[in-house]
């Protein structure tokens, strides 16, 4: 696939390479530079694959002090920079481009400090979201965004993407969930942005940060929370019969005063494929899917249990099934945070991430079954059905050119479709390059221009990211 | 001479705001600026105004969604509060972050509007769990200082489509835009609360208990420290329980337990309990005497107990109370010189900011209301208020003399 444009590399900066190469070298240590070809091969794409460009070179520095310094040489010389952490951006947000610097986080990956009493913990940007909760989660407490790909991405890409995960119905996002960040500007500046203590006043830039998808500095430490861990925690299957009467029994027990920790959807071929996988035990005689988990105490659990059970009968659940162990608990979230790559073993897929209002779910779904067929391809749904949060899977061939543009352009009109019915491009993986044509849809001229100015408030010079986020054309 | 002017929709309140940039770009320094003013109720916080103008969003009012079963509310900037939070509970449901009330300490009159809570990223008690007013604004509208409209955010509680300028609008103070309609997620209201109340107890001590409260798997969701004199002889550690009656008659005693070195607390419910939230919440302990100096300090909690022994030393009049378990510290002082600025500020010493939140003009126009900010924060700021509001129109001036 050719159809997303890249800038034109800057002809001056590949024309400077040795200079610029050597130039770095004298800011970091040898083994942070990485220039040959085979090396840098290892960085031209990121979990986006049909998109690739090999960086110029590929810095990973191990301080904040190196961060800053390579900083400030690209800006004097004028050359782009792309960071990156764990590189598992379904967007393509990570992906470089020939005449840019790739400074990756992955070499800073340590817990700087835990804090029990104040409730925070100090990391640096590369460490894995998951390495957070395993270092306090004996002591009871844990890191509560949790995007599928836990084991392998980092914090700093988190705090890039403003990653969701299964359980912020309860939990909220990244955003709501960090108190600080390092931040070294693209003149090589390190600032700090909140800090330990709550709501600093002054503009959001906080805020703002979430989610920039490393357009506006490249972050080297972050202060998140950490919360105290539930008594318990159980999910329950429910099967339906159709993914509407699972829609409804979705928006029942919302307006019922219950919200569950994490309310999942998968409709029929997102089951097959999952079960296939993760031998998790999910009902195979129904249409829809919904793992509905609850925590608290045992008692907590059965009350409120109950209560979802019979609103769920009210709305023709086939099978519930709760799970009687903590195995049983284990495979039931793997089959579901499995669910990309269990796909990936059956067929090429692209992921969209459009978020909808919850009310307009049996529509949406309806639609995109349209859609799919109409380019004569299939699609899986998984998604994180209290939030409106989708994620259609369409399946395709990429070794067939035609299929691979049918699937982006089913995959467009679909994420038309959510901002048609009120919803947005992208829930939590981010605009990227995937996205970045599609802005359009979704916000008129002066909005985008005012996003830009925002973007020049930090980067006039377009040197951070720049291929991303906002289409090429007409950039301020 | 002030002029009011009160635009009934966006597209007029627009059409304002390009005929006053248009008047700046035509008679240089003429300040044509912009005073936002929603219920008035907050006029006192941030530094004061002289603005030729001033824009009343009290007709932009309303309700214009509310989706019980997507915990989704959106209004006009100008709503009241109090039709916002009515809407709400009919549904059963409620703003997480529980904003203050300004009118027991400013003693104003009026209505608070839903725009004048997101200008200033109001919060009260519930805060320190389920996050502040920003964590649950998902959508905004607003006129840019060049009279465009700008939406940003939307409906949906997962969005990371562009970069998110609602969270700036939150607590800006109307200086990047005059916001015309928020989007909210919501969430149920609990069924039932109660407190548990410890007394006597240290600011050491009820600290750790607060953080032992909040640090366990029971849910507290107000977690406040009143020293003794504070509307009572004894020091009062309270903390707070929302959910349904079974789950707190279990977790009262659980938590009871876990706490036993700090003693046997008691318990108070209902009416009793909602009350006493109510008055933390708006600072109505420390609202009289009138003509005292109001500051609001954030702190990491465990740094609460020395930071108030240290206020308390460096001002024989001072009187504080502790909420979100230790990490916030509202203080009064007497409203004289610098209402206290530099000794709270060194005492701080760079681990947290100061607020000040109640002084005569004279002091809040002498003295940085709000934290000073390093240099290179101080100039991205500008930047960021220069690329919403190049003119520098819409209350410039009002959080820094540069903003």
């Amino acid at each position: 696939m050719t159809a997303i444009p890249f800038p034109e590399p800057r002809a001056d900066v590949l024309a400077r390479r040795d200079f610029l190469i050597a130039g770095l070298s004298g800011l970091v240590p040898p083994a942070c530079l990485v220039t040959s070809e085979d090396e840098r091969r290892a960085f031209e794409t990121d979990a986006f694959t049909a998109y690739r460009r090999v960086p110029l070179a590929v810095v990973l520095p191990e301080t904040t002090a190196e961060v800053s310094a390579v900083l400030a040489f690209c800006h004097q010389h004028r050359v782009p920079v792309v960071p990156r952490g764990a590189g598992t951006s379904l967007c393509g947000g990570a992906i470089p481009q020939e005449d840019a610097v790739v400074i990756g986080l992955s070499k800073m990956s340590r817990i700087l400090e835990v804090n029990y009493p104040d409730r925070l913990a100090r990391v640096q940007a590369g460490v894995t979201n998951l390495a957070i909760t395993h270092a306090v989660s004996a002591d009871g407490f844990f890191y509560a965004p949790d995007p599928s790909s836990q084991l392998a991405c980092t914090i700093g890409g988190n705090i890039g993407m403003n990653s969701g995960g299964a359980h912020c119905l309860k939990y909220g996002v990244t955003t709501n969930n960090i108190l600080g960040v390092t931040l070294v500007l693209v003149d090589g500046t390190v600032i700090e942005i909140g800090g330990e203590a709550m709501d600093a006043p002054g503009y959001d830039l906080l805020g703002l940060v979430c989610g920039s998808e490393g357009q506006l500095g490249i972050m080297t430490e972050a202060i998140v929370r950490i919360l105290p861990s539930a008594e318990g925690a159980r999910p329950v299957l429910f099967g339906f019969g159709t993914s509407e009467e699972a829609g409804k029994a979705v928006a029942a027990i919302i307006g019922a005063g219950i919200v569950p920790v994490a309310m999942e959807f998968m409709d029929k071929p997102a089951i097959d494929i999952c079960e296939a996988f993760a031998k998790a035990g999910y009902p195979m005689d129904v249409e829809a899917l919904l793992i509905i988990e609850v925590e608290g105490s045992d008692a907590e659990m059965d009350a409120t249990l109950a209560k979802i059970v019979e609103i769920a009968r009210k709305h023709g659940v086939k099978r519930v099934k709760e799970s009687r162990s903590a195995m049983e608990t284990a495979a039931i979230w793997k089959g579901r945070k499995s669910a990309f790559g269990a796909t990936g073993r059956i067929a090429d897929y692209i992921c969209m991430d459009g978020t909808i209002p919850t009310g307009q779910l049996p529509h949406v779904l309806r639609r995109i079954d349209e859609i799919v067929k109409h380019y004569g391809l299939r699609v899986a749904n998984v998604f994180h059905a209290g939030d409106g949060n989708l994620h259609p899977l369409i399946l395709y061939n990429v070794n067939d050119p035609a299929e691979a543009m049918k699937a982006e352009e089913a995959g467009n009109d679909i994420l038309k479709l959510c901002v048609e019915v009120g919803g947005c491009l992208t829930g939590e993986h981010g605009v990227g390059i995937e996205k970045r044509d599609l802005m359009r849809h979704q916000f008129k001229p002066p909005e985008l221009d005012q996003q830009m100015r925002v973007r020049a408030a930090f980067d006039a010079g377009w040197l951070l990211n720049p291929a991303k986020v906002f289409p090429l054309e007409g950039r301020v | 001479m002030i002029t009011l002017r009160r635009p009934r929709n966006e597209d007029e309140l627009a059409g304002i705001v390009r005929e006053a940039a248009g008047i700046v770009r035509e008679v240089e320094g003429l300040g044509a600026s912009l005073n936002v003013q929603g219920g008035g109720t907050r006029a006192g916080l941030g530094r004061p105004g002289n603005n030729a103008v001033t824009i009343s969003t009290a007709d932009l009012s309303g309700v214009t969604l509310h989706e019980p079963a997507e915990m989704v509310i959106s209004a006009r900037a100008g709503t009241p509060l109090r039709v916002v939070e009515e809407t709400l509970a009919e549904k059963g449901q409620m703003l997480p972050f529980e904003p203050m009330d300004h009118r027991a300490i400013y003693g104003t009159n009026g209505e608070p509007t839903i725009g004048g809570v997101v200008a200033a990223n109001v919060s009260g008690p519930r805060r320190v769990v389920v996050g502040a007013c920003r964590d649950h604004l998902i959508g905004v509208r607003f006129v840019n200082g060049r009279g465009e409209i700008i939406r940003s955010g939307g409906r949906v509680m997962k969005n990371v489509t562009g970069l998110d300028l609602v969270k700036l609008q939150a607590g800006a103070h109307g200086t990047l835009g005059i916001l015309t309609e928020v989007t909210f997620k919501v969430l149920p209201r609990p069924e039932a609360t109660a407190t548990m109340l410890f007394e006597g107890l240290s600011e050491a001590d009820a600290v750790a208990a607060m953080s032992a409260a909040l640090g366990s798997p029971f849910e507290v969701t107000g977690a406040a420290h009143l020293p003794a004199g504070m509307g009572a002889e004894r020091a009062r550690t309270l903390l707070r329980f929302e959910n349904f009656p079974a789950s707190i008659d279990y977790r009262f005693p659980a938590l009871a337990e876990r706490l036993q070195r700090f003693g046997t607390p008691k318990r108070i419910d209902k009416a009793e309990s909602e009350q006493i939230w109510v008055a933390i919440r708006d600072c109505r302990l420390l609202a009289a005497p009138r003509d005292t100096a109001l500051w609001r300090i954030s702190m990491k909690p465990s740094h609460a107990p020395g930071l108030a022994q240290a206020l308390r030393e460096a001002s024989s009049g001072a009187r504080l109370f502790l909420d979100w378990g230790g990490g916030l510290l509202w203080l009064a002082t007497p409203a004289s010189g610098d209402a206290g600025a530099s000794a709270i500020r060194a005492a701080l010493g760079g681990k947290g900011h100061a607020t000040l939140v109640r002084a005569p003009d004279s002091i809040r126009a002498a003295v940085p209301v709000f934290q000073p900010e390093p240099a290179p924060v101080a100039a991205l700021s500008a930047r960021i208020k220069a690329s919403f509001d190049p003119a520098g129109l819409i209350n410039p001036g009002r959080m820094h003399a540069s903003c």
